[in-house]
Formats: C-alpha cells, structure tokens, sequence
C-alpha cells in the first residue's frame, strides 16, 4: 500500500491522526473516562478554578469542565459525522449525475451551487437554522445542508475529467447503462479526493457546528457541546477564564487533527489536489 | 453571469420567508397582533396573490429600497441595515488590510529563510490560527488585551482602539492561509532561473527577495486574498457577537433569536448580495493585476 506508507511519512498527519484517534476514543467512553457527571450540578461549587477533584474547574452552574468536554467530544464528532454524511449524500450523486450527463440538468444544478455559494461560510446555516428553529439536529442539518454545494463541484470536477476516459468509453460500448457506469466504473475513481474533501469537511463541521452553537443557534444547555459551553462562559469570563479557555481549546485541537489528516491525505492520495482543496 | 445569481439569490431568499412554519403574515405582524393588523399585513404582503406575482412585487420593493418594516423596532429593514453596513465595512476591510500585510510579510520572511526558526514558529503559529474558532479566538485576546491588560476595550465601536481587537481575530485565520500560501509560492518562485540570474548579476538578496521574487509571486498571492472574503464575512458575523460590534452579522444574529423575519430576509440579501459583487470585482482586479487573463 504505497499510499499508507506514504501517509505513515507525514508528520504532520501522524500527528493529526493521533488527535483524531485521542478525539474517537474520548467519545466512545466517555463515561468510563469522565471523573464527574457531566449534568450534574451543585451551586456551592460554582466557577470553582482548575484543582486536583476538578482538574479544569467547574462552570456557572459547578458543573465538572472536564467531564463536560469530554462528553461534549461526543456531541460534536456526532454532529460532524452527521452534517459531513448529508453533504456527502446529496452533493456526491447530484455532482456525479451533473457532471456525467451534463445538459440542461448540469446547468441548472451549477446555477443552484452559485447561488447557494452566494452566502458566505456560516450565513447560510444560520438562515437554515432561522427556519427550522434552534437545536442540535436542526444545527447538524443547516451546516450539512452548507456542505452539498462543496460535494457537488469537486465531485462534478472529478466525473467530467474522467467522463471521456477509455474505460467508461468501453463500458458504454458494452451497453452499460447510465447509472451502472457512475456507480462501477466513475465513483471509484473519485473516492480519492471525496475522502479529502470529507475529512476537510469535518474539521469545518466542527467549527461552524460549535459556531451555532456559541451563538445559541446549535446544541441547547444542558447539552454539553462544545460552543454552547463557551457561548454560556462569556458571561462569567471575566472572574473566570478557565470557563472560556477549555472548551475552546477542545475545539482548536479536535480541528487542528481533522486538518492535518486531511492535508497529510491529500499529499498522500493525489498530490495534485492541491491547488484546490 | 452576477445578474442571474443575484436574481436566483433574492428568490431563494424570498421562498425561504415563505417557507417559515406557520402563516407568515402572523410571522411577519408578530405574535401578539390582532386579527384585523393580521389582516391588513396580509393585503399589504399582498399574500393573496399567486407566487410570482409576489415574488415580482418584493424585487420592486427591493429595487426601491423597500424591504419592509421590522417586527422588533418597527423600523424600515432597509434603513437598519444600512445603518449596520458601515462598522461591518470597516471591520472587514481593516482585517483584510491586516491579513494581507501580516501575512505578505510573515510569508516572505519565512521563504527567505526557510526552515528557520522563524519560519517554524511563524509555521506552528499559522497552524494553530487556521484551527482555532474565531470566537474562541476573539475570547482569549479579550482575556489577555482587556481584562488582565486593560490596555484595550473589550467591547463596543468608536475610537481605533476598539478596533484593534475585533480586526485581528478576524485576520488570524485569513493572515495564517496568506502566510502559508505566500511562503509556498516564494519558495518556488526563488527556485526559478530569473532568480539566479538576478543574484548572479551581484544583486543583494533584499533586492533579489522583493523586487525579482516578490513581484511575481503577488499574482497567486492576490487571488488567495480574493477568496479570503468569504470566510471574512462569515467570520464578522461571529467575530461582531464575541466584541458587540453594531454591523449586520450581529444584526442577523439578533433577529433570528428574535424571529424578526423581515430583518433577516433583508439583512441576508445584503450581505449575500455584497459577496457576490465583491466577487464579481476579485475577478475583474485579476485581468488588470495579470494581463494574460483578460476577459472578452
């Protein structure tokens, strides 16, 4: 497998894997490793400062910190799965389809993307959040929704630089149909750049989900998620800092390792993506 | 190829107000109106008419700078968000200023001595910057500049000073990719034959570095920062949260916790069409900052 080992070269995108690793692991057992109940709450110990029983301090309401980022890890890996999952859905064959039969069709669907790509990074998930209402899965939702016009251009991309290739000319002179030759022969030569844009995605996913949520758009307290926790702190920063500081600092990592990984794939899979991922 | 975007933008703005649950004059008179406000909001949303009679009836009113009144002040939309546009301006544009030259000259610096320890810690720095949530961001130089300093404002708009803090966290991430790409595209240019003409010619490498190199990696250098408006404008709207900063992001944010829908159809519409155009300009700055792209 030269593009492992190539990967296994990278020291960056050692260390991003690592990062992600540390993140899954986090989340999966979480209630093994979180020292306190995340929920629970007793108000005689509010805002207390990192110390050995609660090694980052407790929030307004004496919550552990700890224990609620590492819950929180949970929450915001779920949500980008989830937003990463429907932009990859709905952008993958929409783009495939687009760019495979062009037409009319494909016309339509690139206007659509430039208008969808008309509003700037997060604006277009917080209009999807003005109409569904605030919350975790309508959050997860708005920012999925952001990602389809993303899947649509890098899929359509790869599809129309492969369309003309000998092989799907050949399968097309065997009577293949449409569909067959997309799903058979195209899409499997285009997983590598959807596993960079995808891995890519998920570093964005987690900063645009914990954005709604710092702007009390996503995940709604008690939940412990990561923007939410921090968009609470901004009350309480000034005679606590440590409320402000771990949350966030949760955040930079957890998309400093998607980022890496991400990059290190890209040099690994297909170096010429470069220029535009 | 603007116009049809523009046009597609408003629609797609417009079908999303009527998209809202509920009945949209109710949405539009508020919760507590009366029957007969409901009523008279209905005839003047002309919510009687068919679809695209409505459609055609907002873009006039749009044309004529007419976008309604909002729930929450009872004001013209057009007018409070206009009144937001100029600190969101000056924001953008004074954090574009700073990325632009930060990271120009971070990148240059770091190509002219690569693998130096500048260029690893200004590296690692911009490593960091692009990962970091701008609020967060924004949170920690308050912490550090306004509360344990106290030499800047925490919050609010009106001297320079106040300025300071909201135009660097917004740069952070745009300054970090400027870095960066300035520090590839540098390292390349300098491998080039014209280069070691120049320092073959007995040029000193300041010389060599900013008149020979510089010169011709600006043009890729110039279309990053043209893609960077984006993400600036979709960072104002956190970034004007973190230090209460009075431009349209915040309005947006403000009116959707209100549901004051007005005011965010026409506060999205604004800024959505400000991208566009600023994109459209981006492309037309290349064909005069490169004239092997000239546009027919």
């Amino acid at each position: 497998m030269p593009t492992l080992r190539r990967l296994a070269r990278h020291r960056l995108a050692l260390l991003g894997a690592a990062l992600v690793l540390g993140f899954l692991i986090l989340a999966i057992f979480a209630p093994q490793i979180a020292p306190h109940d995340p929920y629970k709450f007793s108000l005689r110990n509010k805002l207390l400062p990192p110390s050995s029983l609660y090694p980052l301090g407790t929030d307004e309401l004496g919550r552990d910190i700890l224990s609620r980022i590492i819950h929180g890890t949970r929450v915001s890996l779920m949500m980008a799965v989830i937003s990463v999952a429907i932009g990859f859905a709905l952008g993958t064959p929409i783009g495939a389809i687009s760019g495979f039969y062009g037409g009319l069709f494909d016309i339509l669907v690139q206007r659509l993307v430039d208008i969808l790509m008309a509003f700037p990074g997060i604006l277009l998930a917080i209009v999807v959040v003005a109409i569904l209402g605030p919350g975790l899965w309508n959050a997860m939702l708005a920012v999925g929704i952001t990602f389809i016009p993303t899947y649509v251009r890098i899929v359509r991309g790869a599809v129309l630089e492969l369309r003309d290739k000998e092989f799907v000319e050949a399968a097309k002179a065997l009577g293949a149909t449409g569909a067959r030759i997309i799903w058979r022969h195209i899409f499997p030569n285009c997983v590598a750049p959807v596993i960079v844009l995808s891995t890519l995605q998920m570093a964005s996913a987690i900063l645009w989900a914990s954005g709604l949520g710092y702007l009390g758009l996503g995940a709604q307290p008690p939940t412990p998620e990561w923007g939410t926790m921090l968009g609470r702190s901004q009350t309480y920063v000034r005679v606590a800092p440590h409320v402000a500081i771990f949350p966030g600092l949760a955040i930079a990592l957890a998309v400093l390792g998607f980022n890496l990984l991400g990059d290190g794939l890209r040099d690994a899979l297909d170096p010429r993506l470069k220029g535009r991922l | 190829m603007a116009i049809p975007t523009l046009l597609g933008v408003s629609l797609l703005v417009f079908s999303i107000v009527r998209m809202l649950p509920g009945d949209p004059a109710v949405a539009m008179a508020g919760v507590h109106a009366t029957q007969e406000v409901i009523e008279r909001t209905r005839k003047e949303l002309g919510l009687d008419q068919p679809f695209l009679q409505q459609y055609f009836r907002f873009l006039s009113g749009l044309l004529r700078g007419d976008l309604g009144k909002s729930i929450r002040t009872g004001r013209s939309v057009w007018t409070e968000v206009l009144e937001r546009f100029p600190p969101t301006l000056e924001l953008s544009l004074a954090s574009l200023i700073l990325a632009t030259l930060g990271g120009v000259l971070i990148g240059v610096i770091s190509a002219a001595k690569p693998y130096s320890f500048f260029d690893y810690t200004s590296m690692l720095a911009a490593l960091l910057a692009l990962s970091a949530p701008v609020f967060w961001l924004g949170l920690m130089l308050m912490l550090l500049f306004s509360v344990r300093l106290g030499w800047l404002p925490a919050a609010g708009r009106g001297s320079f000073a106040h300025l300071v803090l909201p135009s660097l966290t917004l740069a952070a991430s745009s300054l970090a990719l400027i870095a960066r790409f300035t520090r590839s595209t540098m390292l390349e240019v300098l491998r080039q034959e014209y280069v070691t003409t120049a320092r073959s010619k007995g040029l000193g490498e300041r010389r060599v570095i900013l008149l020979h190199a510089l010169r011709n990696a600006l043009i890729p250098i110039i279309t990053v920062i043209g893609l960077r408006f984006g993400a600036l404008l979709s960072g104002a709207v956190l970034t004007e949260t973190v230090f209460a900063w009075p431009g349209v992001g915040r309005l947006v944010v403000d009116s959707v916790s209100a549901r004051d829908y007005p005011v965010i159809q026409g506060a999205v519409l604004v800024i959505a069409f400000s991208f566009v155009l600023i994109n459209l300009v981006v492309d037309l700055l290349y064909g005069v900052v490169n004239p092997r792209i000239r546009y027919d």
